[in-house]
């Protein structure tokens, strides 16, 4: 059964939350249109799109490094869609992003063993490579992209 | 949800003013492409806005719902294919900042919950229900589908693999 006040209580968590997420939101979405407009040949010409696999990787690399909000991977990640880097490419940062956590390391390693925590970044990173390909060609497959 | 991740944080409000500074100092030096990028602003806060809404109700579905120590009951005792599944749809459930959850599982942990089930929680957390519409929104509802299923299978894979690699001495004493 709710009562009034958890119901209120869980309320009044919900708009701290959505308080907290919403400068990261317009931040992100202030930061990728920036660099969007100042860098977008570097991008699309510089960084990325070097053919698949080596962009795969660099996307799941910088996903690993980052340490931002989850949703600031999908703004992110949409916008370098328009940029016109690759969907493979974005994929691994959006998965790598919220598996891989690089700066995340030193508390699960102290919390659940550091041999946990480096095995499961490294295993969690090449995964991130490979749902980006599986998940791209199962949708090539049947005809969705 | 964990207590920690209702505390205030100003981190955002930081990164938020630092990057009105960007904007600041770009107008300064190239007023065109600052403008550039704010008209692109623009037009994307104008499509993302609808969507917060709905992001909105499903954190305070997340809020009424769900507590760490349900998940908790439940995983503590896991085993088989039930444990998989509640490691699962826990980790899928679980919403909030990271660190509150490691501890919860080390704690987990010490009372002998399976490292496999440790890490598929910890990689099933990369379906973040309450921003699905957010992704749905960015990358289509055929994609996000299929990204999740085999966020899922990997979840199984991540558990299985990470479990056989730090069998010797992966549990702390």
């Amino acid at each position: 059964m709710l009562t009034n006040s958890f119901l209120i209580n869980s309320f009044k968590k919900t708009i701290h939350t959505f308080i907290n997420v919403i400068p990261i939101i317009i931040g992100m979405l202030l930061l990728t249109s920036l660099i969007i407009s100042v860098f977008q040949q570097q991008i699309t010409a510089g960084l990325f799109g070097n053919g698949d696999l080596p962009d795969t990787l660099l996307g799941a690399s910088i996903g690993g490094i980052a340490a931002g909000h989850p949703l600031a991977s999908y703004l992110l990640g949409g916008e370098m869609l328009t940029g016109g880097v690759s969907l493979i490419a974005v994929t691994a940062l959006v998965v790598s992003w919220v598996t891989v956590g690089i700066a995340q390391l030193p508390a699960e390693a102290m919390m659940l063993g550091w041999r946990f925590a480096v095995y499961r970044n490294i295993i969690s990173f090449i995964a991130s490579v490979a749902i980006a390909f599986i998940t791209i060609h199962t949708l090539q497959f049947f005809g969705l992209v | 949800m964990p207590n920690t991740s209702t505390k205030r944080s100003y981190g955002g409000w930081i990164f938020l003013t630092l990057t009105l500074i960007a904007y600041a100092l770009l107008g300064l030096l190239k007023p065109q492409a600052a403008t550039q990028a704010f008209n692109l602003f623009a037009h994307v806060i104008t499509q993302v806005l609808p969507v917060l809404g709905l992001v909105f109700l499903l954190l305070l579905a997340a809020n009424l719902l769900l507590k760490p120590k349900r998940i908790k009951r439940y995983l503590g005792k896991g085993s088989g294919l039930k444990g998989w599944s509640i490691a699962i749809v826990g980790g899928v459930f679980s919403v909030g900042s990271i660190y509150p959850w490691y501890a919860m599982l080390s704690e987990l942990q010490k009372k002998g919950m399976r490292t496999e089930l440790i890490a598929a929680f910890l990689y099933s957390r990369a379906i973040k229900l309450p921003l699905l519409p957010l992704m749905i929104h960015y990358f289509g509802a055929i994609y996000t589908l299929v990204l999740c299923l085999y966020l899922i299978v990997f979840s199984i894979i991540n558990g299985i693999l990470v479990e056989k690699l730090t069998k010797p001495t992966c549990y702390k004493k």
